[in-house]
């Protein structure tokens, strides 16, 4: 059973890093921007990287992890936001990126406080 | 010229992201977790906005950028401390083979 869970995610990621060699996001950029080939793999990674936080979401065995994970997802949004920003054009991206640390700082402080409430009855 | 040195810092911060978040999956504690996670993931993002920043030049987005570095960098070390403190006063355990608890002899010390 292990190795069958092993094998799906040999194949998950190798899939992920032929789709990144052989195909960047095309539909997001206006076409004739000078650097679509790498912003699209760029994309990519950050992607992957987003998806491997949201595994430790899922499968944290404590409340702990899944709080860490939920912060560093919320700093790596602002690269995606900043990435974005060249990528499309559109200046109001990083606009995104800054309300969205704000609002991961003041969850991660709020969590973790709720955290540590919570344990404290010897 | 400068263009290509933007892309340079950004190639730098996705490695870092993805090695920090590639720490977040494999290490076996949360201490671990929270280590390896939280400074390569500053460091990462704030290479990516500062090549941002390189790219776009002295517009609005890119001031915006600089000041979402200084932000990060000010507050993601705090949101770490104060996730660590949590855990710790939660009775999170530590990895089987760690040799050394320091905050635990400091509330053994105070109580």
């Amino acid at each position: 059973m292990k190795i069958f869970r092993w094998f799906i995610g040999m194949i998950f990621l190798v899939g992920i890093v032929i789709l990144i060699i052989i195909r960047p996001l095309p539909f997001l950029f206006y076409p004739d921007l000078p650097y679509i080939g790498f912003l699209g793999r760029a994309l990519y990674i950050i992607i992957l990287a987003c998806i491997l936080c949201l595994y430790r979401i899922w499968r944290g065995p404590t409340a702990a992890d899944r709080i860490v994970a939920v912060d560093i997802l919320g700093i790596m949004i602002v690269g995606l936001c900043a990435i974005l920003t060249i990528s499309t054009g559109r200046p109001w991206y990083i606009d995104i990126g800054i309300a969205w640390a704000l609002q991961s700082f003041i969850c991660a402080l709020a969590l973790s406080k709720y955290l540590e409430g919570k344990g404290f009855d010897d | 010229m400068i263009n290509i040195i933007g892309l340079i810092f950004i190639s730098i911060g996705l490695a870092f992201d993805f090695f920090g978040c590639l720490g977040l999956v494999r290490l076996p504690d949360v201490y671990c977790r929270l280590q390896a996670a939280t400074k390569c993931v500053t460091l990462g993002t704030c290479s990516i906005l500062f090549g941002t920043f390189l790219i776009v030049g002295f517009t609005a987005a890119g001031l915006k950028s600089l000041l979402c570095i200084i932000f990060i960098i000010l507050t993601a070390p705090v949101a770490a401390h104060t996730i660590a403190r949590g855990a710790h006063r939660a009775g999170v355990k530590l990895w089987k083979d760690s040799i050394v608890d320091k905050y635990a002899e400091d509330k053994e010390g105070e109580a």
